[in-house]
């Protein structure tokens, strides 16, 4: 059995994706461990926790890239910072 | 809240969550990575960025499968949950008939989903199957599933039906069968037609139950798959190509792992969507319930 990790055809890319992922991941642990949420009224329609808020703007914010790649043509490191800026709104006012 | 709290009981979740990255959390990562790169074969992959998910977000045929699909899953809940609310206030509700109607009422539930595709090609084929013989022959209508898509759908659907509203019923007599008896007697004592009986009492308490039928019923004919691929392999022409079956025909059928991975990304998006609200309708199901 080899161990390597060709067959999950890494790219540098989504390496960093991956890692940024992880990172904010286990961030949010130890926010988490250290204060412990409770959920609070934001903008957004329900009750939520810090977690739930980037659950939420992480979705929202791939869709905004979706909708970027599907009706434009341009870059997508136009629309990159405001999906970033999206995800700060939610995280501290959703 | 207490700081101090004890978490190490968390520790006991290291195997499930062990298990849960080998079976989809690496896979998922695996498909992320197809989904930029143009792979010829072993080995060989260009990267390509978002060129997969301008292919496949510009794809008419993904627009129809997935308006196809939502189509699908409303004609699906419209006519399976008033149908099973309706047979669970027609259930006995006393007597051996409770068992009787239930054990018949379940029998679809347990028959397995590939089979299920089976049992309807033989009952609809125009020679041989019961009812494609008796609306063909007898009623002289016309009506071949393999060949015209309306023909396809209303099979499909009357599949679908059969297969699930047992479901929706199970679960909608058994919110009937723990409303207290009080209530129709006070009802009864209000002079209360059955009519204002089932809108004022039945329903509301059968709420919970329904929500979680309505949802299970919408995530199920939302990710469908095995009946019509068997019933009609996404034909006739695409008539029934469901998102699902569009899926495993780019994956497997052409082996466009790049395409295949960014569109699965987007249908899995569009279910952890679902999925969300899903969850946040059930952890709210009877909070506002105060009347």
């Amino acid at each position: 059995m080899h161990l390597t990790l060709e067959w999950m055809y890494w790219t540098r890319p989504t390496a960093i994706f991956f890692i940024v992922l992880f990172v904010i991941l286990a961030a949010m642990t130890i926010w988490q461990t250290l204060a412990p949420s409770v959920p609070r009224r934001g903008f957004l329609p329900l009750a939520t926790t810090p977690g739930t808020r980037l659950f939420l703007g992480i979705i929202s914010a791939i869709f905004i890239h979706l909708a970027w790649i599907g009706l434009t043509d341009l870059s997508l490191w136009i629309v990159f910072p405001f999906a970033v800026g999206w995800i700060i709104v939610v995280m501290i006012w959703g | 809240m207490n700081k101090w709290e004890n978490n190490r009981a968390w520790l006991l979740t290291v195997p499930v969550l062990i298990l849960v990255a080998f079976s989809s959390i690496i896979p998922l990562m695996t498909v992320i990575n197809y989904s930029v790169q143009d792979i010829m074969g072993e080995g060989q992959s260009l990267f390509v960025g978002t060129e997969m998910f301008k292919a496949v977000l510009r794809e008419p045929r993904l627009h129809e499968a997935l308006w196809r699909q939502f189509l699908f899953s409303a004609l699906v809940l419209l006519i399976e949950m008033p149908l099973g609310v309706l047979l669970a206030l027609a259930m006995p509700k006393k007597g051996w008939g409770v068992s009787f109607s239930l054990v018949v009422i379940a029998l679809p539930l347990l028959i397995p989903w590939n089979t299920i595709g089976s049992i309807w090609i033989i009952f609809v084929r125009p020679d041989i199957g019961l009812f494609g013989h008796f609306i063909n022959n007898v009623l002289g209508i016309p009506f071949d599933h393999t060949a015209r898509p309306l023909d396809a759908w209303i099979t499909l659907m009357f599949m679908e039906v059969w297969h699930w509203t047992p479901l929706v019923a199970l679960l909608a007599y058994a919110g009937l069968r723990a409303i207290p008896e009080v209530y129709y007697q006070a009802a009864k004592i209000d002079g209360s037609s059955p009519w204002k009986t089932f809108w004022y009492i039945q329903l509301p308490k059968m709420r919970g139950v329904l929500t979680i039928a309505l949802l299970l019923r919408f995530m199920d004919s939302f990710l469908i798959y095995a009946e019509p691929f068997v019933l009609t392999g996404g034909g006739p022409g695409n008539a029934t190509t469901f998102l699902s079956i569009y899926l495993v025909k780019l994956a497997l059928g052409q082996f466009d792992l790049g395409t295949a991975g960014a569109f699965s990304l987007i249908y899995f998006l569009i279910v952890e969507v679902l999925c969300f609200v899903f969850y946040q309708v059930l952890q709210n199901v009877g909070k506002g319930a105060k009347t």
